[in-house]
């Protein structure tokens, strides 16, 4: 189980793996994530789904290098074994057919966007698909997120390919009529912006959150988010929300908690390489 | 009665409240040999025990307890494996004082014998001892044919694992985390509860009773009830606990540094957060901490608070100390410890910081009126009695409600309002073919050893039911 068939790298470290799991293989939708940990020490943490094979029994997940976690994660090769996958976990995206759904995947969420944007396509749907990325050397899927789409847009931060931000939508929506948008981003500041361009011209807009996990599976709360000022687990009632309704300030200061801890693990990490003793105490 | 009534116990060696404030290590040692054998004897052997009756899994305690008297510890290990798989986690976290040990006739005139502390003895001892003590050899009988899913490593779900193992059918016990035992290892910390002998329990179900423990599997999410019902099993148990936090709804409980119970014992216990940052999971500590609630979990979380360097801890509660769910000796160590105990006290308000992070708690003060419906005098506001307590971290541990998510996922399996499943007291049966249930999931947040009785109750009704089942 979880052993690792495809690992490769797609941009400065993106990464995209599939391993053997054919419980969450069988079972996981779009929309949905599972929780890797690894080894004694390791954290759990999420990682959207962005597809599977049922029959060959393999998910595929994309993911970036950012932290401790993933690093970890990437650093295994092809033939090795995660230690601890769970999922299926939360819930599914509502797939129906609306009419016009236009899709963006930012940065390695254009993957899991690719994943999603397909049901849709199958589901009926005129499909408008998005991605974005910091620069054009980090963005990835362009081809796969081209072929399923019925229009196709690429957006970068710094304009280094397609167009500047997100302004361009804009256009999109005045030309058009979008029943739905559909989001997905690691960047909460692209979530946020994205609703605020939508919400003038009243089109739902699903944002998929990822605030910090633990368990997953809703036994926490840290997950816990504000929509329509109610609290809601993003595990267990999410991570799929209206994104007009979302309290965007505690999201985004809620992620922010363990940015002091996050740098104290790069340190700590470093200070190991260059083979400082490992033991450190907390008094 | 030749010998004269002892009527003091033989007292255990704890740390001292300075030594453990430090470290996150076992506060209580256990009873030595000597110190075993002493206290037994305290033991007058009643002709119709007390404490046998108010032990949920009837454990024979004067049979155990005169083998210990007499040194004979492996017939003492077979009498308490013979109805309890998990000696060395009831001998530690049981309620002995409202069990066992409160009918023990002892009890009338002195201390009752240390019944819990014996039972803890005599499971580290066989567990340490396994060629000796003849724990880890069980004739099991011929396999039944029939299997069993359990759901949840829990005290329920080991104790019902174990029984139906014993009696011969294949049980696969399915847990949702990357790690077994549950609340036993999630909720309970080192500090009581060493997760060595968490994992050691654990290991006896799978190594000797040939449990098959199957992790990182979140049934409902995962494979729902019905398809582990057509997949081949003959019977299902659900042991999942109530794992879902609950809150105060006051304004300010989403605010960082408030956590809840359940989120501050994860990171600590499974995760091992005190050892960041050579574990990864970090956890934040506050100068003052304000621990809301007066269960065992808010005296564990308010203990684990004070061993991460937390200069002040309170208990706040609003009810008086008389009315705390908490055991005596937990809040006797709480106290020990510098736990402060701000009672009668309600929390109204968290109050943010510039940084959207606790800066402090808004609280009225409390007066007891009329008993209420669980016959506990019910707290009142004292009108204009409004003051802010000091703190920049909270953590509310106001109890636990079930987790939605296979209820959610099993529509015929009949909830109450409160989400725990309907199911029988005496055979544990729910209202839907093939599936019983016991512990938290049924009864809500409860003890470990009240799970376990449940859990046995239903792996009998279980066996009786697979007997007759062609």
């Amino acid at each position: 189980m979880n052993e690792i068939l495809v690992k490769k790298e797609l941009a400065p470290k993106i990464k995209v793996m599939e391993f053997v799991n054919h419980d969450i293989a069988r079972k996981a939708k779009p929309g949905q994530f599972v929780v890797v940990q690894m080894g004694t020490k390791g954290e759990r943490f999420p990682i959207t789904v962005s597809g599977t094979n049922p029959d060959k029994g393999t998910v595929k997940l994309v993911f970036n290098e950012v932290g401790r976690s993933s690093q970890k994660l990437g650093a295994l090769n092809k033939g090795e074994v995660i230690d601890n996958v769970a999922g299926p976990l939360g819930n599914a995206t509502e797939i129906e057919r609306f009419g016009t759904v236009l899709c963006f995947g930012g940065g390695i969420m254009a993957g899991t966007m690719v994943y999603e944007a397909t049901a849709f396509k199958k589901a009926g749907n005129r499909i408008i698909a998005v991605i974005g990325a910091r620069n054009k050397e980090l963005l990835i899927f362009k081809n796969e997120m081209k072929a399923v789409s019925d229009d196709f847009y690429v957006s970068t931060d710094d304009g280094s390919e397609g167009n500047t931000g997100l302004d361009f939508l804009r256009t999109i929506f005045e030309r058009e009529k979008v029943d739905r948008v559909i989001a997905m981003s690691v960047a909460t500041v692209t979530l946020r912006t994205l609703c605020e361009l939508t919400k003038p011209y009243g089109i739902k807009t699903i944002v998929s959150l990822a605030p910090i996990m633990l368990d997953g599976t809703g036994m926490c709360g840290v997950c816990r988010v504000s929509v329509g000022g109610e609290t809601r687990f993003t595990c267990s009632d999410g991570p799929e929300f209206d994104g007009h309704l979302v309290d965007w300030d505690l999201l985004e200061s809620r992620k922010r908690v363990y940015s002091h801890e996050e740098r104290l693990s790069a340190l700590f990490d470093e200070g190991r390489q260059k083979g400082f003793p490992s033991s450190v105490s907390r008094r | 009665m030749a010998e004269k009534l002892k009527l003091n116990r033989v007292p255990m060696d704890k740390q001292a409240p300075e030594t453990r404030r430090q470290n996150p290590n076992e506060v209580a040692s256990g009873y030595t040999y000597e110190q075993a054998v002493e206290e037994a004897k305290r033991c007058i052997q009643c002709k119709k025990p007390g404490c046998v009756p108010n032990c949920p899994v009837n454990i024979d305690i004067p049979a155990f307890v005169e083998a210990v008297a007499q040194g004979d510890l492996p017939k003492a290990a077979a009498i308490i494996y013979a109805t309890n798989s998990l000696p060395a986690i009831c001998g530690r976290v049981c309620p002995q004082e409202t069990q066992c040990e409160q009918t023990c006739a002892l009890g009338k005139k002195g201390d009752p014998v240390a019944i819990g502390r014996l039972e803890r003895f005599m499971a580290d001892w066989a567990r340490e001892n396994q060629e000796e003590s003849g724990i880890g050899k069980v004739s099991l009988p011929k396999a039944t044919g029939k299997s069993v899913a359990v759901i949840g490593s829990g005290p329920a779900g080991l104790t019902c694992a174990a029984d139906l193992a014993k009696a011969g059918h294949r049980v696969v016990m399915y847990e949702a985390l990357h790690l077994p035992g549950g609340v036993t290892y999630y909720g309970i910390p080192e500090f009581r509860l060493p997760k060595d002998i968490v994992q050691a329990e654990v290991d006896y179900l799978v190594n000797v009773l040939g449990v098959e423990l199957r992790l990182n599997q979140v049934i409902g999410r995962g494979a729902t009830l019905d398809e582990l019902l057509s997949d081949g099993y003959d019977a299902l148990f659900l042991g999942i606990g109530a794992g879902a936090p609950m809150f105060l709804n006051i304004p300010g409980e989403n605010l960082n540094m408030v956590y809840s119970a359940n989120e501050f014992l994860v990171r600590l216990n499974l995760m091992k957060a005190y050892l960041f940052p050579e574990y990864d999971t970090p956890v934040k500590i506050g100068k003052k901490v304000a621990v809301v609630g007066a269960g065992n979990v808010a005296m564990d979380s308010a203990r684990w608070a004070v061993r991460l360097g937390a200069e002040e801890v309170y208990i706040v509660y609003r009810r008086t100390e008389a009315e705390m769910p908490a055991r005596m000796e937990e809040r006797e160590n709480a106290k020990e410890e510098g736990v402060i105990f701000k009672l009668l006290t309600l929390p109204t308000t968290i109050i943010s910081d510039d940084h959207s992070s606790v800066k402090a708690m808004q609280c009225v003060e409390m007066e007891l009126g009329e008993p209420d419906d669980s016959g506990r005098r019910r707290p009142i506001v004292k009108p204009g009695s409004e003051f802010v307590l000091d703190v920049d971290m909270v953590i509310p541990a106001l109890g636990t409600r079930p987790n939605p998510i296979i209820a959610k996922t099993t529509p015929d399996l009949e909830t109450t309002k409160y989400g725990t499943v309907v199911a029988d007291e005496t055979t544990g049966r729910t209202r839907k073919d093939r599936v019983w249930a016991g512990g938290d999931i049924v009864t809500g947040a409860a003890t470990v050893i009240s799970a376990m009785g449940a859990a046995r109750r239903a792996a009998n009704d279980i066996d009786a039911w697979l007997k007759n089942r062609n």
